[in-house]
């Protein structure tokens, strides 16, 4: 498909990349293209300017530190992530991108993409808040952090707001995680996802439910324990032609239930 | 730092370097099929969905449909036309022929091109590395088993 008219450019340099996003307000980040470029066939994206930031060497490598801490570049790919040693330190994060759609996505696709593109369905929104990522957003003004629960802002939006990048996601160091979906077929789109963290307390975090992902915390790791904290949330989750709501919400406490079990095991 | 509508890339395919100018909107894929008349990469969904369009960009497969022309400057590309020895059918193209792996054959190059890419990094595959290895190729006409056992086949 022919795409609307765009112009280019690939900054070498993160100054230069947010130098371009200040000067083109219509423009927007090109990470690994495997959404936005979609986007912009359906003209549901119209940027003036795309800026590739697959020239710019500090978004991308793993990097792990001594006490545990992850720091993931975001224009990691998914494959990367999964090949990488370092990720280990968390296994969570490669089992995770492994499930995400195909081999050719997986290879451009980033976690930098999947979490700034804030579709609901997406995996690492649920996941990078249970796991408590903390986000660095970089803009002409300097840089801050943003814990991941105030980092998902609504459909499609984060806190990197015009102007800025995502451009570092840091890790705590933990391992019992679980992550649990019900899929369009075996790595599909989720229907419902669910991540959950035994980090100190138990931390389940909802996919696809709402526009943003939703936290939850159950008193106890017991299943029915996780079930009831799940349904007394009074979740609103949508309908569509995967799902009903009142089915999305029994998906909720299904995949939750499941996410925890395998956190503690 | 300035911003361009088109630009002059360089592309190796197959072994061959083009040089052309192309626009910043141009994708990949018809930079291959329009261009540079490599038509055997198919285009089938234009959505990313169907895998027609895999190609190897610099060791890695790619969906040539959610990849820019202009992102591909400087880089190496394999397509299906390069699979060829000496005019000879590949040992995986001559596995697809023996197990009538295709019918209509629109999925087949993309199809061989993931195959060709799983066969380099993993020569013995398991079953389920052969399923998932083609997950993002669809078929409409074998129902994947014809495909899988001449993968499997032509696997060490």
């Amino acid at each position: 498909m022919l795409l609307s008219e765009v112009a280019y450019a690939r900054p070498a340099t993160l100054e230069q990349a947010l130098e371009l996003l200040a000067e083109h307000p219509g423009a927007r980040a090109l990470a690994g293209g495997q959404t936005l470029l979609n986007v912009m066939k359906a003209r549901a994206a119209a940027p003036d300017v795309l800026v590739d930031l697959s020239g710019i060497p500090e978004l991308k490598g793993i990097e792990l530190g001594s006490d545990g801490t992850l720091e993931l570049g975001p224009m990691t790919t998914y494959t990367e992530l999964i090949a990488s040693s370092e990720a280990r330190a968390r296994p969570i994060l490669g089992e995770v991108c492994a499930q995400i759609a195909d081999v050719q996505v997986r290879n451009r696709g980033t976690i930098g993409g999947n979490v700034c593109s804030s579709d609901p369905t997406n995996h690492l929104p649920p996941l990078m808040v249970a796991v408590g990522a903390e986000f660095t957003v970089s803009g002409s003004g300097g840089e801050r952090i943003v814990p991941a629960e105030e980092f998902f802002l609504g459909v499609y939006m984060t806190a990197a707001g015009p102007g800025e990048l995502l451009t570092k996601i840091t890790i705590p160091p933990g391992r019992s995680d679980g992550f649990s979906s019900v899929a369009i077929g075996v790595d599909g789109t989720c229907i419902v996802n669910a991540a959950a963290s035994l980090n100190g307390g138990v931390r389940v975090v909802l996919g696809c439910v709402g526009a943003t992902p939703v936290v939850v915390e159950p008193a106890s790791a017991d299943a029915e324990a996780v079930r009831s904290a799940v349904r007394d949330t009074g979740l609103e989750p949508p309908s569509d032609v995967h799902a009903s709501a009142d089915y999305r919400r029994h998906l909720a406490e299904v995949v939750a239930a499941r996410a925890v079990e395998q956190a503690g095991s | 730092m300035d911003v361009v509508t088109s630009q002059t890339i360089s592309v190796e395919v197959n072994g061959t370097t083009y040089e052309r100018e192309v626009e910043a909107r141009r994708l990949l894929i018809h930079l291959l099929r329009d261009d540079l008349d490599l038509t055997g990469s198919h285009v089938g969904c234009d959505t990313g969905n169907c895998g027609a369009c895999s190609v190897i960009l610099d060791g890695t497969l790619v969906k040539s449909c959610m990849v820019l022309a202009v992102q591909a400057d400087g880089a190496s590309i394999e397509t299906v036309e390069g699979l060829v020895e000496e005019e000879q059918l590949s040992p995986l193209q001559q596995a697809f022929s023996d197990h009538h792996a295709l019918q209509c054959g629109y999925c087949t190059p993309g199809m061989l091109m993931s195959a060709t890419a799983l066969l380099r990094e993993n020569p013995r595959p398991s079953d389920e590395e052969i399923a998932r290895a083609i997950q993002g190729n669809i078929c409409r006409c074998t129902g994947y088993w014809n495909i899988f056992e001449a993968i499997k086949a032509a696997s060490a």
